[in-house]
């Protein structure tokens, strides 16, 4: 046999000498806990989101089913489970029936790498010690953490592309066609955004980045600037089809979108899949730019200290919360983009600022890593705007020459 | 465990690659890539190659496969096609003999570098060390070959732009 490699730790419990129960029961209960808060967030962001919306409607949403409605999911669930499952007569069987699958996944399997709590604070890497054996509060801590969540989204664009076109239908084939391009236009700003906090942490493990998040002024929001997070605030909520991004599912222009043909569990898959990516992708937000677990200190004061060792998830879910919340607000103020606008914004304007951005701060890294003297600071700042600027007007100047080719020869289709 | 795992990777490898070969179905054909390109995936995993894993997934089962599936789409070619007429008469032969070729040439490289199983690998060294290693010698030794392929890909994409515009005469 080939002697066993030291593994790079997915996670420190694997890392024992002597292998028994404990290991994998801990392994066992954290994949049971992050299935659970997978199932049950999504529950709760459901009902969270028609209440607020109702709330900013002036209405009272649903408030029958249990105490403030809270068990309307689980009602609306039931009833999907038992509607009449419709397969059409011109669908792709195989295809339709494998597509729901390919969304639902990916949503669920971005939790298994954030990392839920645990203490990070004064340099501490996050490890708890459960049942005398060492590990993390997260389900697995693999060294390509975030690319692995990248990985998954490029996957759940399968979930929509496939379901699109193998009902055989016109619309859903429409939305699935722009579902797909709006989701990898995105994938690109979203990609370029990333890379600067992963720049600023020097490691693509998402406990390693909460861990380089110690203080406040070491949070990603703040030492890459502000202007990645805009971008990826703005990429993810394209990324994960909501308003004002839900071109994919415009009810006016083609009917319910990807999901058209679809009804009772398969179409509950999806629409599961949907809120569950909105709740894990804040969740990524928060790990990258907003210290995940990592307390916000007032002086030395802790919100959350009398929790003791939930403190750390107590924020993370203070702060998730807050992003939903940004989410539903999206939703409800916002007009939906007309689709050129979306390309627009998408090509002309995060790609590019993310990049400039990427370019100014790598400079900068460059700078700190050489220990540069002032005026050597001054010069790079001074050659990166140079560069900036100059990169910004042939970049104004192309799409001047294109305007005007296109006012020339009328549009090309 | 890992032969498990090296069977299981193996045998998703090849059922895609037989599955791209044997369905009629285009779509069907992308999808037995995309399984092809798991399996790779989860060897680059079982050599402790994450981040090539990771890669291999986001490139090409998150990009490349999904532009076929574009084409596919929207071409409307997803019908089962006509095999019987062919248009490149010499396409047949010259595809036999050059995947004979490609098997001998692979084979021959698989007999001639069976003496590395077991030599010492950087992949072992524990955390994402790994990465560090690879972006130093991407952006140092093979910094040139590295430009010069972004300068290519940049050069397809501009060209395809400009071939592919159609130039309409203005009628007024």
């Amino acid at each position: 046999m080939i002697a066993m490699l030291p593994v790079p730790a997915v996670d420190p419990v694997l890392d024992t000498e002597s292998w028994w129960w404990q290991p994998l029961a801990i392994v066992g209960l954290k994949v049971l806990v992050v299935f659970i808060i997978g199932l049950v967030g999504t529950m709760f962001m459901v009902w969270f989101e028609r209440k607020i919306v109702a709330g900013m409607q002036n209405r009272i949403g649903p408030d029958k089913a249990g105490p403030f409605g809270l068990l309307q999911t689980l009602a609306d669930g039931i009833k999907l489970f038992f509607k009449e499952d419709l397969i059409p007569e011109r669908s792709d069987r195989f295809v339709f029936k494998l597509a729901p699958f390919l969304a639902f996944v990916p949503a669920f399997l971005i939790w298994s790498v954030i990392p839920l709590g645990g203490d990070f604070t004064d340099g501490r890497d996050g490890t708890v010690e459960w049942f005398g054996q060492i590990t993390r509060v997260q389900l697995a801590d693999p060294p390509v953490g975030v690319l692995l969540v990248l990985a998954l989204s490029s996957i759940a664009v399968y979930g929509v592309m496939l379901a699109g076109w193998s009902s055989g239908s016109k619309y859903p084939l429409l939305g699935s066609v722009r579902a797909s391009a709006q989701m990898i236009s995105y994938e690109a700003a979203l990609g370029l955004s990333l890379a600067a906090v992963l720049m600023a942490a020097g490691t693509l493990s998402t406990s390693g980045i909460v861990a380089a998040q110690d203080q406040l002024t070491d949070w990603h929001l703040l030492s890459t600037g502000v202007v990645p997070f805009v971008v990826f605030l703005i990429a993810m909520t394209a990324e994960l089809n909501r308003p004002p991004f839900d071109l994919v599912e415009a009810e006016q222009e083609i009917v319910g979108g990807f999901h058209t043909e679809y009804s009772s569990i398969r179409f509950a898959l999806f629409f599961l899949a949907e809120f569950m990516n909105v709740i894990s992708m804040s969740a990524l937000l928060v790990t990258l730019f907003l210290g995940g677990p990592q307390p916000l200190l007032i002086g030395s004061f802790d919100l959350f200290a009398v929790l003791g060792p939930f403190g750390g998830t107590a924020w993370l879910l203070l702060k998730v919360f807050l992003f939903l919340y940004v989410y539903v607000w999206f939703r409800a103020t916002l007009p939906r983009l007309r689709y050129d606008q979306l390309m627009d914004l998408g090509w002309k304007v995060l790609i590019p600022v993310a990049l400039g951005w990427f370019l100014l701060l790598a400079a900068l890294q460059l700078g700190r890593d050489n220990d540069l003297s002032q005026v050597g600071y001054v010069t790079l700042v001074i050659v990166c705007l140079v560069v900036l600027g100059l990169g910004y007007l042939l970049f104004t100047a192309a799409i001047s020459v294109a305007r005007r080719n296109r006012d020339r020869e009328g549009a090309a289709y | 465990m890992e032969l498990i795992v090296f069977v299981l990777a193996s045998a998703m490898v090849l059922s895609g690659a037989i599955g791209v070969v044997l369905f009629r179905n285009p779509v069907h054909a992308a999808l037995g890539l995309v399984l092809t390109l798991f399996g790779v995936a989860v060897h680059f995993v079982s050599m402790e190659a994450h981040f090539l894993a990771a890669v291999q997934v986001i490139v090409y089962a998150g990009a490349i496969v999904v532009l076929f599936l574009f084409v596919i789409m929207l071409l409307g070619v997803d019908r089962a096609e006509d095999l019987t007429i062919e248009p490149l008469k010499l396409q047949r032969p010259v595809a036999i003999v050059l995947g004979a070729g490609v098997t001998v040439l692979v084979a021959g490289a698989v007999v001639r570098g069976a003496d590395t199983l077991g030599r010492e690998t950087n992949a072992s060294a524990p955390g994402d060390s790994n990465i560090r290693a690879l972006a130093r010698s991407l952006y140092s030794d093979h910094v040139l070959a590295f430009e010069l392929t972004s300068v290519l890909l940049i050069v397809a994409v501009a060209g395809t732009v400009v071939l592919t515009r159609r130039l309409k005469k203005s009628e007024g």
